[in-house]
C-alpha cells in the first residue's frame, strides 16, 4: 500500500498546482491515474460485493444455490424467496414472515423518532438560549453517558420500566429509544441553536415572545435542515437497533432486526439461504433507502453526530 | 450566549422556570438513567444477586468468579484482538481511502456512496451477509475450490482459532466508510497553502502527508479513535448474527457475556460485574481523551 503514495508523488504535485478554473490537460491513462482509480475500483468492488451476493442469492432457487457458486448470477430468476421471507418464513414460534416485524419496526421507529427529536430539540434550545444554573452539569452527565456501554444501564431500566408497568411493551421500547437518542441529538440541537444569530433571539424577546413562542415561531422554523439531519440519524439508528428490541419487548413486538436474526439463525430444518438473503435485504431496505435518498444530508448527520463538544 | 441568565432581565425566575420545565426529561435521563443506573449496576455488582437483584454484599466475589471463568477470559482476549486490529485497520484503510478521494478525482460522490452504504446497515444485516459469504460450503472457499485449487481452506467462522478475524472482516466492511468520511472532512479542512508551501519546498507528497498533514489532523484522529474505540467495547449484534459466539465459546465478547448472564443464565451478579468491567474499559479510553480535549488541551491552543 505505501508505494502508491510514493509513486503518485511526482505527478501528484502537479495536480495541486492547477487552479480550480482550468485543469491542465493530462493524459487519462497516466500512471498516477491508473493507480488511484485502480485502487478505488478494487475497493469499491469489495464494498459492493456483499450487496451483489445478497441480491443474486435471493433471486435463485435452492437447487441452483446448492450447485452454483455464490457469485454466479441466477440462471432462472425467482421471486419466491422474497414472498416467503415477507409472509411465511418461520421465526421460532410463528410462521408469518418478516411482515409482522416490519410493522413492529414502523410502530417503534415513527413515535421514537418524533418523541426523541421533540425532547432533544427543546433541550438543545433551552441549553443554547435559556441557560440556567446547573444546566451544563446535567448536559455533561448526558454526553458522558453516551459513551457508557448500554449493558451497564440495561437492568436498572428494566426495573424502572417494570415499575411503570410498560416493560415488554412498545411504549417501553419507545421510551428507551428516546432516552438513548437524547445525548447526541441534544448536542446537535444545542450547537445548532447556539450558532444562530443572537440578535434574532433578542429581537423576539423585546417583542415580548416567551420561551415557547420563540421556539415554535422562530427557532424551529429556521432549523428545518438540522431537524432533517436528526431525523435521518434517528430513523437509521432506531431501525437498526437489535439489543434494545431483544431486551425490552416481548416476541410479538420484536422489531424486524430481531425477527431477521431469528429466521436466519434458527436451528430447525433446512437452511433456505435464498429466503435468508431476501429477508436480509428487506430488513436493510429502509435504512438503505434513507441513505440513498438523503445522500449528503446523511453524511452531514453522521458528521454532526460524531463531532463531540 | 453564556451571559443570558446573568444580565438580569425582568421576570427571570419565570423565564428560567420554563426552561427548567422543558429540561425535565433531560435532567431525569441524566440523573436517573445515566448516573443512577450506572451507580446502581456498580453497587449491585458487589452482591450475590441471582434471579432477582438483592442487597447481600459479598465483596469482590463476583469479580473473582468472573476472571476465573474461561468464557470471560476468552471474551476479553477476543475483544483485545478485535479492538487492536479494528483500530489499526480502520484508521489505515479509512485514511488511505480518504487520501485517494482527496486527489480531485471524478465520480467522488459515487465512490463515497459505495464506501459508506454499509454503515447505514444494521450489524445484524452485516453479520448475516458475511456469514453467508464466509460459509465454507458455498462461499469464498467453495468458489476458489471450484476454480481448481481443491485444497484451499478459508473458513474463519468455523475455526475457533481465527473466528474473531472473520468477525473483523465484517466489522471493517461496515465501519471503514465512516472513518473515511471523517478523515475526508479532516483533509478538506486543511489549508491549501500548506500544500503549496510543501510543493515549493519540493517535499514529496507522501512525506507531506506523513510529516505535516497527519500531525495537523490530530483532532480528527482523536475523535475518530474515540468513536471507534467506544464502538468496539459495545460490539454485540455482529457476533450474535455472525456466529452466536461459536464455535463453542471461541467468538464470545464481553457485551454478550453480560446479556447472557443477565437475561438467560439469570445470574445477575455476574452480569453486573461483567458490565462494570466494560464500564472501566470505556473509562480508560474516555478519561484521557476528555482530559486532553477539555482539561489539558487549553495550553496547546
Amino acid at each position: 500500500m505505501p508505494d502508491i503514495a510514493i509513486q503518485t508523488a511526482p505527478t501528484g504535485t502537479k495536480a495541486t498546482l492547477s487552479g480550480p478554473a482550468g485543469r491542465k490537460p493530462r493524459p487519462l491513462l497516466s500512471p498516477r491515474n491508473i493507480i488511484i482509480y485502480g485502487t478505488l475500483f478494487v475497493a469499491a468492488a469489495y464494498y459492493l460485493l456483499p450487496l451483489y451476493v445478497m441480491v443474486v442469492t435471493s433471486l435463485k432457487g435452492m437447487p441452483e444455490i446448492r450447485l452454483g457458486n455464490i457469485f454466479s448470477p441466477p440462471v432462472e430468476i425467482t421471486f419466491e424467496p422474497w414472498v416467503k421471507a415477507w409472509s411465511s418464513a418461520c421465526t421460532g414460534l410463528n410462521c408469518d414472515g418478516l411482515s409482522r416485524g416490519f410493522w413492529n419496526s414502523v410502530r417503534i421507529t415513527v413515535p421514537s423518532v418524533i418523541v426523541s427529536i421533540a425532547i432533544a430539540s427543546v433541550n438543545g434550545y433551552a441549553l443554547a438560549n435559556w441557560r440556567f444554573k446547573g444546566a451544563e452539569l446535567f448536559f455533561s452527565i448526558l454526553v458522558v453517558g453516551a459513551f457508557i456501554p448500554y449493558q451497564v444501564m440495561i437492568y436498572p431500566i428494566v426495573i424502572v420500566l417494570r415499575e411503570m408497568g410498560i416493560y415488554g411493551t412498545l411504549t417501553g421500547l419507545i421510551l428507551v429509544h428516546s432516552i438513548f437518542g437524547m445525548p447526541i441529538l441534544t448536542l446537535l440541537f444545542r450547537n445548532y441553536f447556539a450558532s444562530l444569530p443572537e440578535e434574532l433571539f433578542k429581537a423576539a424577546r423585546i417583542d415580548g415572545a416567551g420561551f415557547w413562542a420563540i421556539y415554535f415561531r422562530i427557532m424551529a422554523p429556521m432549523s428545518l435542515p438540522i431537524f432533517v439531519v436528526a431525523m435521518i440519524l434517528q430513523v437509521t439508528g432506531i431501525w437498526n437497533d437489535f439489543l434494545f428490541g431483544v431486551v425490552f419487548t416481548r416476541p410479538e413486538y420484536y422489531p424486524m432486526t430481531v425477527q431477521l436474526n431469528n429466521i436466519v439463525n434458527s436451528v430447525q430444518g433446512v437452511k433456505e439461504y435464498n429466503v435468508n438473503m431476501a429477508a436480509t435485504i428487506l430488513t436493510g431496505a429502509v435504512p438503505l433507502i434513507v441513505y440513498f435518498v438523503s445522500g449528503r444530508l446523511f453524511v452531514r448527520g453522521i458528521a454532526a453526530g460524531a463531532v463531540k463538544g | 450566549m453564556a451571559g443570558h441568565a446573568k444580565t438580569g432581565r425582568p421576570n427571570q425566575l419565570f423565564r428560567n422556570l420554563n426552561a427548567k420545565i422543558a429540561s425535565i426529561p433531560m435532567i431525569l435521563t441524566a440523573v436517573v438513567i445515566f448516573l443512577g443506573g450506572t451507580l446502581w449496576t456498580v453497587l449491585y455488582s458487589f452482591t450475590n444477586s441471582k434471579l432477582l437483584p438483592r442487597l447481600k454484599f459479598v465483596g469482590l466475589d463476583q469479580y473473582e468468579r468472573l476472571w476465573a471463568a474461561p468464557r470471560w477470559v476468552v471474551s476479553i482476549e477476543n475483544l483485545a484482538i478485535y479492538g487492536f486490529f479494528s483500530l489499526i485497520f480502520s484508521l489505515v484503510i479509512g485514511f488511505l481511502l480518504a487520501a485517494l478521494m482527496d486527489q480531485k478525482i471524478r465520480f467522488e460522490n459515487t465512490f463515497r456512496t459505495i464506501f459508506l452504504y454499509p454503515f447505514a446497515l444494521s450489524f445484524i444485516v452485516t453479520g448475516l451477509v458475511w456469514q453467508w459469504i464466509l460459509n465454507p460450503e458455498f462461499g469464498v472457499q467453495s468458489v476458489v475450490r471450484s476454480l481448481g485449487w481443491t485444497t484451499f481452506v478459508f473458513d474463519p467462522l468455523y475455526t475457533p482459532s481465527i473466528v474473531i478475524y472473520g468477525i473483523l472482516i465484517a466489522a471493517l466492511w461496515q465501519g471503514t466508510g465512516l472513518v473515511m468520511c471523517l478523515m475526508l472532512a479532516g483533509l478538506r479542512g486543511i489549508d491549501e497553502d500548506i500544500w503549496k508551501a510543501s510543493r515549493v519546498d519540493g517535499i514529496p507528497m507522501w512525506k507531506t502527508y506523513l510529516l505535516i498533514i497527519i500531525p495537523m489532523m490530530r483532532p480528527v484522529f482523536i475523535t475518530t479513535l474515540v468513536i471507534i474505540a467506544s464502538g468496539i467495547v459495545k460490539v454485540y449484534d455482529l457476533v450474535v448474527a455472525q456466529t452466536s459466539g461459536g464455535p463453542g465459546i471461541a467468538s464470545e465478547v464481553p457485551a454478550k457475556y453480560v446479556y447472557d448472564y443477565m437475561f438467560q443464565a439469570q445470574n445477575l451478579g455476574q452480569g453486573f460485574a461483567a458490565s462494570t468491567m466494560m464500564l472501566i474499559t470505556v473509562a480508560i479510553i474516555i478519561v484521557p481523551w476528555a482530559y486532553l480535549e477539555f482539561g489539558g488541551g487549553r495550553k496547546r491552543a
